[in-house]
């Protein structure tokens, strides 16, 4: 059994069984190796990648369920508001382990994408899903704040 | 300031001692290994290296490798390691790179363990002389091959970034280039090291080394080692702990497609299958029987009922001062409570995971490994090879928080032993835990039960301190037991409490060790993880019980310890507790510890709601860690260390019934999220004492000034850990 889909930009035929999680198909498939496994059941968030534009935690959905679509990974961000979370990142020294961090940027960039300006309210809202257990959250909050600023300026 | 002691703490020989047995085996090795990263290296266009000792190689490009034997499990090491031999150095930060050390304890031993390792914060504490004087030696000969290319004396050269000057005849020449010739000369025996006053990078804000490959996702974890023919493996272990295999049936595991082998190990039964979702599925199918008869059967609740009775029975004395027990029946007032800790998951965001390919006379590790001189003895020995064949690939590790040291290498000798078990072919296998496995893993922070009572007499002054604890002992059972564990004392038990840095006229500390089968193990910050909390939210009680303000109560206490007392008013200070109380429902706590020779003191701001629930909205925090050496990584451990100790306060907890751990994942074991995160200010004191570590000292006060800002919010104290009831899975 094959999976055809869109992997940050590029179209990527799988071959393995659909049930697979996209996570193991992205890691141990395809190869890409930036989307981390954290807890197999949504709760964390280390494996966040975007379908279609939005944050999904690739260790619960399905390789079949992302047929035809455009999934992109922590490799191949490309925006301007991921590389402005990705500097702000950098600016504000937020990765502590670090193991959390490529689903961080994923949700962050997603938040900003929707949200160009995002409230704590609203960074609370995206990003309560990812867990950090260094808990560099002060610093995820400033440097998405920060993000935002420069996506404006 | 004399440091204080007790007849647990064990000084740094005795550790030495210890470790010591473990130490004699790796000493033999006498080999130097290069990894498969440095063979590539020296195969390189760079090969024209500089390299005057184990820590430090210069290329012909000027790129400057610090080899660290410290891991980088978050907590910053690489960054000040690289910090403190760059500074001697004159090194250009930019052109700084770090990578780990192999596993050589003859090169790169930890010298408070007397072994290669990373823990109790002292990474920076040991590198500190160690590092300074590998960059100075370097330094020295650079400017010595320019003394002799040059003929002008060496005390007419100035280095900076990277080159060296000479002003008079306006010559420069940078590091890259004399390489080469430094090479070629006599290493110093003596170096002269700086005069702090001219650090251009100690105490300034050097970016992480790491940051850069953590926020594009290529920084290099064990879980993303892949190599050709890897296959991987899970684990199916008992459901109780102290349990084994009885019998199994791979039938059904071994008929899921891309399942290899099924093979039993002393811990288990490993699915070793052509990736994690064939592994997944077979050890789903995968039937095992399991011999209970030696299980721990008791659940948590039970075994809270066994330590609250113990702490009612003679136990053994960890510290006495005075006559503490007739000082309190005389006293005028008196004051006791008791406070309840659950087991404790690390829960690092990694879950454990070690990669090994087996040979008949080879055995070669990837991990985020912690202990390199007793992973590779056990390693050694679950393979039935000498240590010496044992080679370690210290890779980036997603955390840490003590669960990667520990004395049997755990999950080094499960992906061992499953490789033996394979048939040691040579084929990698890399052995992963799910979260699952690490939540009923075991290797918990103990439960403890703590047990206090206070006299104050008639001018309401503290006369008598009785303090008892309860609970399992990290070292007992292991190979430090011999010599750390002393006259009945586990000073990891007991640390935080039997030093207690108040002053007092009778002092009574004893502890009451119990067993179980249920391993334990150190916890970030170790015992200061409860000692500092029963501590500092009991002598909130006795301040409240002599009517006093619990801050001016504390630093009263607190007049022959200045480096304590100092953060508390720091703390006090930037959070203004002077200023009068907070409005109605909020509420401002105070708590101070030392933990391995750092002193840190947070002030807790709390909201409680008419329904109890409890928002932290800001902590001040004020650290002595010594000469700060890079304050936003001082900062960042003291953020992250707050952030993780308040998530274990508010709900932390591993629970058993009938022997079965209750949490599985997240769902159940809560940790903190960033709606939870308080805003946090750090103000770190300038010293010149010696640098002593920050990655642990943090986590301490945090849970205490929290449950002393809800007294003070609410007039309730809190004595139980977690403050809101464990979740169920």
């Amino acid at each position: 059994m094959s999976t055809t889909f869109m992997l940050n930009g590029v179209s990527t035929t799988l071959d393995a069984d659909p049930a697979m999680p996209l996570l193991w198909a992205i890691r141990e498939v395809a190869g890409l190796h930036g989307t981390k496994f954290g807890c197999g059941m949504a709760l964390c968030g280390a494996c966040t990648v975007h379908v279609e534009g939005a944050a999904v935690r690739s260790c619960v959905m399905p390789l079949g369920g992302v047929a035809g679509k455009q999934v992109t990974t922590i490799e191949g961000l490309q925006s301007k508001p991921a590389k402005a979370v990705q500097a702000a990142w950098i600016q504000l020294q937020v990765p502590q382990c670090g193991y959390c961090q490529s689903g961080q940027v994923m949700s962050a960039t997603a938040l900003l994408e929707k949200i160009p300006a995002p409230t704590d309210a609203d960074i609370d809202g995206a990003m309560s899903g990812n867990i950090c257990r260094c808990a560099t959250y002060s610093r995820i909050r400033a440097a998405i704040h920060a993000a935002a600023q420069s996506i404006k300026a | 300031m004399a440091i204080r002691s007790f007849a647990g703490r064990p000084t740094r020989r005795e550790f030495l001692k210890a470790t010591g047995s473990v130490s004699a085996v790796a000493l033999t090795i006498g080999f130097e290994w290069l990894g498969p990263a440095r063979r590539a290296a020296a195969a390189s266009a760079n090969a024209a290296l500089f390299a005057p000792n184990a820590f430090l190689r210069i290329g012909a490009d000027g790129g400057v490798t610090i080899i660290s034997k410290h891991l980088e499990m978050g907590q910053g090491s690489y960054t000040g390691v690289a910090t403190v031999l760059a500074e001697e150095l004159d090194a250009d930060w930019a052109k700084v790179r770090v990578e780990s050390a192999p596993a050589n304890v003859k090169l790169y031993a930890n010298s408070a363990f007397g072994m290669q390792g990373t823990g109790g914060s002292s990474a920076m504490a040991n590198s500190w002389t160690q590092l300074r004087e590998a960059g100075a030696k370097g330094r020295a000969m650079l400017l010595a091959a320019a003394s002799k290319d040059w003929k002008v004396p060496v005390t007419e050269l100035t280095a900076d970034k990277g080159v060296v000057y000479h002003a008079g005849s306006k010559r420069q020449a940078s590091y890259g280039s004399l390489a080469g010739k430094a090479a070629a000369l006599p290493v110093p025996d003596k170096v002269t090291l700086k005069d702090p006053k001219d650090f251009k990078l100690i105490g300034r804000q050097a970016p992480r080394v790491d940051v850069p490959a953590k926020v594009d996702g290529t920084a290099q974890f064990t879980l993303d080692v892949a190599l050709p023919g890897m296959l991987v493996a899970l684990l199916k272990r008992p459901p109780l702990f102290g349990a084994t295999v009885k019998s199994f049936d791979a039938s059904a595991a071994s008929a899921v497609p891309g399942v290899v082998k099924v093979v039993q190990v002393p811990h288990g039964v490993a699915v070793v299958a052509k990736g994690f979702w064939a592994a997944s599925q077979g050890r789903n199918a995968l039937i095992v029987e399991w011999d209970d008869a030696n299980a721990e059967k008791r659940g948590s609740s039970e075994m809270m009922d066994e330590y609250r009775r113990l702490a009612g029975q003679p136990a053994v004395s960890a510290r006495k001062v005075g006559d503490a027990a007739p000082a309190i029946k005389n006293a005028a007032h008196t004051v006791s409570a008791s406070y309840e800790f659950p087991y404790l998951a690390h829960a690092p965001m990694e879950p454990l995971d070690a990669v090994v390919k087996l040979t008949a006379g080879s055995c070669e590790i990837w991990a985020g490994d912690q202990f390199q001189t007793v992973d590779q003895g056990n390693a050694a020995k679950a393979a039935g090879l000498d240590p010496q064949q044992v080679t370690i690939n210290t890779l980036y590790a997603g955390g840490s928080f003590g669960r990667r040291a520990n004395v049997w290498s755990d999950y080094i000798v499960e992906a061992v032993s499953i490789a033996k078990a394979s048939g040691a072919d040579g084929t990698p296998i890399k052995l992963q835990w799910t979260r699952e496995d690490d939540l009923h893993g075991g290797l918990y922070r103990p439960m403890y039960f703590h047990k206090l009572e206070a006299g104050l007499n008639e001018k309401k002054e503290l006369v008598g301190w009785r303090h008892v604890i309860v609970g399992q002992s990290i070292m007992a059972g292991g190979p430090f037991e011999a010599v750390l564990v002393k006259n009945g004392i586990d000073g990891t038990s007991v640390e935080g409490a039997a030093n207690i840095a108040y002053e007092i006229p009778n002092i009574d500390v004893e502890l009451s060790t119990t067993k179980s089968p249920v391993p334990v193990l150190w916890w970030r910050v170790v015992g200061s993880s409860h000692t500092t909390f029963a501590v500092e939210a009991f002598i909130d009680e006795v301040a409240y019980a002599a009517g006093k303000d619990p801050f001016t109560f504390r630093r009263d206490l607190l007049e022959k310890e200045p480096r304590m007392k100092a953060v508390l008013e720091l703390a006090a200070d930037k959070a203004g507790w002077s200023s009068g109380p907070l409005p109605k429902g909020k509420g401002r706590g105070i708590a101070v510890s030392e933990a391995f020779k750092t002193f840190v003191a947070q002030v807790a701001e709390v909201t409680v709601d008419d329904a109890g629930q409890v928002t932290v909205d800001r902590v001040v925090c004020a650290v002595d860690c010594g000469i700060p050496i890079n304050p936003d990584v001082i900062a960042a451990q003291m953020e992250g260390g707050i952030g993780f100790g308040l998530g274990a306060a508010l709900y932390g907890a591993i629970t058993l019934k009938g022997g079965r751990v209750e949490q599985d994942n997240f769902n159940g074991y809560r940790v903190l999220r960033i709606n939870e995160m308080p805003k946090v200010e750090v103000h770190i004191v300038p010293s010149a004492e010696a640098p002593t570590g920050v990655g642990e000292p943090g986590v301490a006060p945090i849970g205490p000034a929290v449950a002393n800002a809800i007294f003070a919010a609410t007039g309730k104290r809190v004595h139980l850990l977690p403050f809101q009831k464990p979740s169920k899975a």
